[in-house]
C-alpha cells in the first residue's frame, strides 16, 4: 500500500535527510520508526502524506503517485491518511465535539453522518462524557486521544503517528497505544515514529531503524535501538 | 459545493470581518471614498457628456452679419442661405434682440451697451433639416460676402468634450490611486485574518480540505468588505442624484437639455459601485490569499 523506493530528499537549505531509502507496507501493518535524533524519521513520516516532495525517487500510497501528483489531488490523498503529532495541534476556541466535527464539515460531509460518526470515534477512544469540554479543560492524554479521533474521523486506510506519547507520561502513553493497537485492529495501517523504547519492545511491531536517512534496519517484530 | 458550505464560508466571514474590528472598519472606509469618487465622477462626466450631446444635436447655425453690410448685401445673403438645401428655415434676430438676450441671461451689468455701444451683430439664425448637418451648413456660410463669423452648438460642444477629457484624466489617475489604496488595505485585512486563523488552516490542509474550500470564507470576507463599502457611496449618491436632478432640471425646464433621468442612470451606477466594490476586495484577498496562504 505504502511503496518508497530510492528516495532522496534535500532541504533547500542543502541538508540531506532522506539519502535512498526504500521501504514497503502493506495495508493493516503496524510500523515503528525509530532512529536517533535528526536521522530523518518526521521527514520520512511528511514524504507519506506529501507534507514533503522527494527530490528523487518514487513515493506511493494507494494509487497516489506522491512524486508526481497534481497539487489539487493533495487533498483527496490526505482523506486517506490521518496525522497525529506530538502537540496535539487542537483548535483552543472549539469544543471536544467541534473539533472532530469540523475535520468532517471541511471535506463535505453531511451534518447527519458527522453527529453518527462523531459519537463513535469519541467513544472509540473513551470520552464521550467529555464532549462539550474545550481543550485546556482536558489533560494531555485526553487532548491527545481527541485528535486521534479526529484523525480517524474521516475513516483514513492509514494513521501516521509522529512521536505521539512524547508530551505525555509512561501511564498515559500507554493508553494512546491500546488505542492505537484497537485503530489498527480494525484495519487501519498504522505508522508511528516513536522514541519510547518501552512501548517498542513490550508491543512488538515490525520497526523501521532509520539512520542517516536510510533504512538501516527492518525488522518484523522488532527491538528498539539503532546503532549510533 | 452545496448551500449548506457556501453559507458556512459566509458565516465564517462576517465573524472574521467582526473580529478583525478597526482594520475591517478602514478597509471599508478606503472602498467607500474611493467609490464615492468613482462614482461622483461618471455622474458628472456622464451627464456633461449628455450636455453636451444636446448641444451638438442643437441643430441651429447662428450666422454673424458683417457691421458693413447694405441692406441688399443683406437680402442677397439671405437668399444664399436659403438657397442651401440643408437649410430648413432662418430666422432674424436683430443686435438689439441679441444683447437683450444677454442681459437677460447674464445680467444688467451688459445695460451700458445699448444703443450705439452695443458690441453685437445681426444674425441670421438658420434650421438645418437634420443635426449632423450643422457643421457642414456652417462651414459654407462662413465664405460667403459679409458674414463676420459662424457658431453652432458643435463648437460649444467641442470646447465642453475637451474640458471633459482633461477632467476625465485627472479623475482616472486619483481614482487608479484610490482603489491602489483600498485594495492594499482589504489585502492586510485578510492578512491579518490568514495569520489569526494559521493554525485552523494547517488543520483544514492535514484532514484533507480542497485549496478552495480554504479559500472561500478569505474571498468572501474581502467580497463583503468591498459590497459594504460600496453601500455607502451608493446611499450618498442615489440621495444626492435624486435631489439635484430635480433642482437642475427646473432650471432647465423650457430648454431642450436635460439630464440624465434617475431611472435607470441610478440603476446602472449602483450595479457599477456594488460590482467594482466586490471586484476590489476579491482582488485584496486574492493576494493576500496568493501569498500567505500557498494552496
Ligand atoms: N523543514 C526543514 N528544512 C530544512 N532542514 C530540515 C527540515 N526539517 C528537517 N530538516 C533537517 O533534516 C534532518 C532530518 O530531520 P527530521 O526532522 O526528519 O529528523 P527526526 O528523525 O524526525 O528527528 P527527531 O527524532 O529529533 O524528531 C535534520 O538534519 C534536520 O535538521
Ligand atoms: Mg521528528
Amino acid at each position: 500500500m505504502i511503496v518508497m523506493s530510492n528516495v532522496y530528499k534535500k532541504y533547500p537549505n542543502g541538508i540531506t535527510a532522506i539519502n535512498g531509502l526504500d521501504v514497503k507496507i502493506d495495508q493493516g501493518e503496524f510500523v515503528y520508526v525509530v532512529g536517533p535524533s535528526g536521522a530523518g524519521k518526521s521527514t520520512f513520516i511528511k514524504m507519506i502524506y506529501r507534507e514533503e516532495m522527494p527530490t528523487k525517487g518514487t513515493v506511493k500510497v494507494g494509487e497516489f503517485d506522491l512524486a508526481n501528483m497534481k497539487l489539487s489531488k493533495i487533498p483527496f490523498l490526505r482523506r486517506h491518511v490521518g496525522v497525529v503529532f506530538q502537540d496535539f495541534k487542537l483548535l483552543p476556541k472549539m469544543t471536544v465535539y467541534e473539533n472532530i466535527a469540523y475535520a468532517m464539515q471541511v471535506v463535505g460531509k453531511n451534518p447527519k453522518q458527522i453527529q453518527k460518526r462523531v459519537l463513535e470515534v469519541l467513544d472509540l477512544v473513551g470520552l464521550k462524557h467529555k464532549v462539550k469540554m474545550f481543550p485546556n479543560e482536558l489533560s494531555g492524554g485526553e487532548q491527545q486521544r481527541v485528535a486521534i479521533a479526529r484523525a480517524i474521523a474521516n475513516m483514513p486506510r492509514v494513521l501516521i503517528a509522529d512521536e505521539p506519547t512524547g508530551n505525555l507520561d509512561p501511564e498515559t502513553a500507554w493508553g494512546i497505544m491500546d488505542l492505537l493497537e484497537e485503530i489498527n485492529n480494525q484495519g487501519t495501517t498504522i505508522i508511528m515514529a516513536t522514541h519510547n523504547s518501552d512501548i517498542v519492545n513490550s508491543v512488538r511491531h515490525r520497526v523501521l531503524a532509520v539512520e542517516n536517512g536510510r533504512i538501516a534496519r527492518d525488522q518484523e517484530q522488532g527491538e528498539y535501538g539503532y546503532e549510533h | 459545493m452545496n448551500i449548506k458550505t457556501m453559507w458556512r464560508h459566509i458565516k465564517e466571514s462576517f465573524k472574521s470581518i467582526k473580529r478583525n474590528g478597526w482594520m475591517s472598519i478602514a478597509a471599508v472606509s478606503a472602498v467607500a471614498v474611493t467609490l464615492l469618487l468613482v462614482g461622483s465622477f461618471i455622474a458628472i462626466l456622464m451627464n456633461a457628456n449628455k450636455l453636451a450631446t444636446d448641444i451638438e444635436e442643437d441643430v441651429s447655425v447662428r450666422v454673424y452679419i458683417d457691421l458693413a453690410a447694405e441692406e441688399e448685401d443683406r437680402i442677397q445673403l439671405e437668399e444664399d442661405l436659403a438657397a442651401l438645401d440643408e437649410v430648413e428655415s432662418i430666422g432674424f434676430s436683430s443686435r438689439a434682440e441679441e444683447l437683450d438676450n444677454v442681459i437677460g441671461s447674464y445680467g444688467d451689468e451688459f445695460g451700458l451697451f445699448e444703443g450705439d455701444d452695443n458690441p453685437l451683430y445681426d444674425v441670421f439664425v438658420l434650421n438645418t433639416t437634420s443635426p449632423e448637418l450643422t457643421a457642414d451648413v456652417a462651414n459654407q456660410a462662413e465664405d460667403m460676402n459679409y458674414v463676420a463669423g459662424v457658431n453652432y452648438g458643435g463648437a460649444t460642444a467641442d470646447r465642453l468634450f475637451y474640458i471633459m477629457d482633461t477632467v476625465r484624466n485627472v479623475g482616472a489617475i486619483i481614482i487608479i490611486a484610490l482603489i491602489f489604496t483600498a485594495v492594499f488595505l482589504i489585502a492586510n485585512t485578510i492578512r491579518i485574518t490568514i495569520f489569526s486563523r494559521s493554525t485552523e488552516i494547517e488543520i483544514m490542509k492535514l484532514v484533507g480540505a480542497t485549496n478552495w474550500f480554504i479559500r472561500w470564507p478569505f474571498l468572501i470576507e474581502g467580497a463583503l468588505i468591498g459590497f459594504i463599502g460600496a453601500l455607502i457611496p451608493v446611499g450618498i449618491i442615489s440621495y444626492v442624484y435624486l435631489r439635484g436632478f430635480d433642482t437642475i432640471m427646473r432650471y432647465l425646464s423650457g430648454t431642450y437639455f436635460a439630464l440624465l433621468p434617475p431611472q435607470p442612470f441610478l440603476y446602472y451606477i449602483i450595479a457599477l459601485l456594488l460590482g467594482i466594490g466586490v471586484v476590489i476586495g476579491s482582488l485584496g484577498s486574492s493576494l493576500s490569499i496568493r501569498r500567505f496562504l500557498k494552496v
